[in-house]
Order: C-alpha cells, then structure tokens, then sequence
C-alpha cells in the first residue's frame, strides 16, 4: 500500500534523530509535535527563543484549568509544563545560547530546500510578506538543521528543488529533511535517499524530487 | 530625599510622551510579558508618528482576545515598526499593521530574533555596532557591511535604543528592581536597559529590601516608573502554585 506518511509520522521519525543530552529547539507546526514522540527515559532538553530551557510537554484540554500560565509559554504561544530544574532567561542570553553553538539540534518547517541545503520558511507563499522570528538564527547557528515537511505542497507544487524560488531563511545550512516519503540527507556531491515511506519506489520520489537523488547503498523502508 | 519612581496610574505614567517618540515594548507569542495596560493607556493618551520596536507587530493570532499594540496601528499611531514576527499567522485574519504596511502607510524593518534581542542589548550597553552570521546570503544582508572572521563572514548590525520602554515585570520594589516570573521575561529586561525612560508594569510593589538582591533580574538604575496593575484581566496563571521558586524570588 502506498500512502504517505501523517504528520505524527513524520514526527516520529525526526525524534529518533535526539539523543540522550541533547539540546533541541522546535519550530511551529510539525516540528512541534516530536517532542511527543522522544523515547521515554531520554534526556532532552528543549529551549525556546522566548527563554526557557528544560521544560515539559505542551499541556492538553484536559490540562487546561489546572496548569496553563501565561507566563510558561513555547515560541509558538502554546502553554506548557513545568519541569523541575527548568530555567528562564531573557532574550539576548536566550540567543546567546542559540548563536553561541548550544542548539544540537533544530527542527524547522519548510517551504523550500535547495539540493545546497539552502533553506526558505518564512516568506509566505502568494502574500508578499513574511515572519522571520528566531528561525534565521536557529537555522545559521545550530549544529544540525532538521526539516520537517510534506514532499511537495497541497497543489502537487515540488519543495526539494534545484534552487529556492523565495527569500532565504539560510545558505547552505540543511543537513536532513524528514517528509511524508521519503528521508533525505543533505552531502558534499548532492542529495541522498536514505529511507523511503513503505510502497514507494525510488523513482516515484524522483518524480517529486527536482535535484537527482543520489540513492543511498543501505537504502531502507522509513521505520518508526 | 530617594526618588519616588511608583506612579499611580498607567495614564499618568504615559502622560509626557510626545508625538513621535520611539517606543520598546516587551512581546512575544503569547500575551505573558506584554504591558497590556501601558499600551492602553498611551492608546489613550493620543501620542502619533510613534516608531514601535517590538517582537510582533500586535494581534497576529496567537494571543487571547485583549488589546495589545495592535490598537495602536489599528489607530494609525505608527509610523514604523522594527520587529521580528510582524504577521498574522493566518492569512484569513490579517493583523492591522499588515494591511498598513502593505499599502505603505507604516514602515517596516524586519529584522532576526536574535540580532534585534542583540541590537537592543548592546543599545543599553553602549555599544554602537557588532557583527552576527544571522543573514550572510539573504536579503537581510542588503545594505550592510560585512566583514570575514575565523572564514566565516558576518553582517554589521547597529544597536537600537529608544524614548521609552514599556517593559512587564511580575515585583518591583520602591528601588525599580524588577524580578520576573516565567517566559515573562523575554525582550522585557533588555528593553529595559535600552530606554531613555522605562516604565514597569507589575503585578506588585514591594517594599526596599523584599525582594532578594540576588535574585534581582532588572536593577533599578534601568527603571524610571513603577505602575501597579490593579485589575485581573482573567488569564490563566497560578501565582500560588509557582513553577518556579516559591514566592517568585522575593523574601
């Protein structure tokens, strides 16, 4: 059966990316959602732009009335958990972190990558206008840059291309793109197809893909 | 004779802004942090031509039904606005400052989280300029010097300072300063140090000597007026219950 991958899918896939100590920082969206899916007994910790680091999951309905402050917020304005040894900053330490090297690793939406690992997110299509917020300095700063993603837009319009057709987040600053076929890595002599979604073919996520894919030796169905 | 920095009213703490003033305004995503009811209150006051340095442009979206800076575009108050998240997130419900902007009427600088967080800390810190790798290649590099260390190239980016902070703080003692509570404390204790004049917004005054000098965030040198809500504007929070130390710092 060919189906793509959900959105929790994708998720799941980026969190096995953590790592016990890792410092991990989630942009708006699908990003959002790997946190939910980190195995159970592995420390990460989650920093966000407004400045925290080390707090919990985000909090559900249910939660609501017993835990939601305004004061405990994420980057996307969702209220979340306290956890013990959490802390505060404000902004220009909490940048410090993100610009000084510590974020090991961002996940970012996408709405174009390059097969340079150029990265566009933040202009919205067919608006004219744009939010940059905390995602330029995460993608020019972090150790590793994460894109999270379905393979082409709504309308059937290709993201992975030869070169972007809007305004920059980052150059060059990719090192892996999670979508709903196929998992990509961004290398010195191109684009390589490590793992792709169960009933795809090489050649039907060619298709979707403008840069020619270079298709990886171990290359796997996408596990979760 | 100390000075008396505790003002009775956000109207009267608002009362001597002038048309034209540049004003620092403490903002994120959600509405913790944001000195809702100085924003009211220079809406009030009637001040124009105002250049606004804020995370957002107001009303993107995110944030409860309460009237942030978005009154102030939605009163054309502003002439420009420096900010990082400008727009709405949804393009069905488009904030005011983005239909003025689009049509040219205010100014926008848009500009990366972390360089504006840096350009207003070295604004309140003395330092005119620095260089930062956040927009080598894109169209933030426009206009900019740029200059190579370690091989690596980086974009000559300006400080910013202002008139006025408007800043939100969770204690004030009579002293000015200002401890903070949570993700409050985001763009606020930077803008404070950035201004010219700096006006809190807190939920309590305390007297000098309550609040523990070494859990002070904000030093009153940086603070001008104190200004204590009064009212409870209904958001969810649990100051009996704190997710941080017991009794938000103080003593």
């Amino acid at each position: 059966m060919k189906e793509r991958l959900s959105r929790e899918a994708i998720a799941m896939r980026i969190a096995r990316e953590c790592f016990d100590g890792a410092i991990v920082n989630l942009g708006i969206g699908i990003p959002t959602l790997v946190s939910s899916f980190v195995p159970e007994g592995m420390q990460v910790t989650y920093h966000t732009e407004n400045g925290a680091l080390g707090f919990g999951p985000v909090i559900t309905p249910d939660e609501f009335e017993e835990k939601a402050d305004i004061d405990l917020t994420n980057a996307g304005g969702q209220y979340v958990s306290p956890l013990p040894g959490m802390c505060f900053f404000h902004h220009a330490d909490s940048f410090a972190i993100i610009r000084g090297g510590r974020i090991d690793i961002t996940v970012l939406g996408v709405l174009e990558v390059s097969e340079k690992g150029d990265l566009a997110n933040w202009m919205f299509p067919g608006r004219g206008v744009g939010n940059i917020g905390g995602g330029m300095d995460l993608a020019f700063n972090s150790k590793r840059v994460i894109g999270a993603t379905e393979h082409t837009t709504k309308s059937g319009k290709l993201k992975i291309v030869k070169q972007c057709s809007i305004p920059l987040t980052a150059p060059h600053c990719m090192d892996m793109v999670v979508t709903d076929i196929a998992v990509i890595k961004f290398t010195e002599p191109g684009l390589v197809l490590q793992e792709i979604a169960p009933g795809w073919t090489v050649e039907e996520v060619q298709e979707l893909t403008e840069p020619k894919l270079i298709v990886a030796e171990d290359l796997k169905e996408i596990e979760l | 004779m100390p000075v008396n920095k505790i003002v009775e009213t956000f109207e009267k703490a608002v009362s001597d802004i002038p048309d034209g003033a540049t004003i620092m305004l403490g903002n994120f995503a959600g509405p913790g942090g944001t000195p809702f009811y100085l924003i009211q209150a220079l809406h009030k006051q009637g001040a124009k031509d105002l250049t606004i340095i804020a995370n957002t442009a107001g009303g993107i979206g995110l944030t409860l039904d309460f009237d942030d800076h978005r009154i102030l575009f939605e009163s054309k108050r502003v002439k420009k606005v420096i900010a990082t998240f400008p727009f709405s997130t949804s393009p069905k419900r488009p904030s005011a400052a983005e239909k003025l902007i689009v049509a040219g009427e205010v100014e926008l600088e848009l500009v990366p989280q972390g360089t504006l967080a840096e350009r207003i800390r070295a604004g309140g810190a003395g330092i005119p300029a620095f260089y930062t790798p956040t927009g080598v290649g894109t169209v933030i590099e426009e206009g900019k010097e740029k200059r190579g260390f370690n091989g690596r190239p980086y974009l000559l980016e300006h400080a910013l300072t202002a008139d006025y902070a408007f800043v939100r703080a969770y204690k004030a003692d009579e002293m000015g300063n200002l401890v903070y509570r949570g993700t409050q404390r985001q763009f606020n204790p930077i803008m404070a140090m950035a201004a010219s004049i700096t006006i809190a917004e807190v939920d309590e005054i305390v007297g000098s000597g309550e609040i523990d000098p070494d859990c002070v965030v904000t030093p009153g040198i940086f603070v001008h007026r104190i200004v204590k809500v009064t009212e409870d504007p209904g958001f969810p929070r649990h100051l009996e219950t704190n997710f941080q130390v017991k009794d938000g710092g103080a003593r």
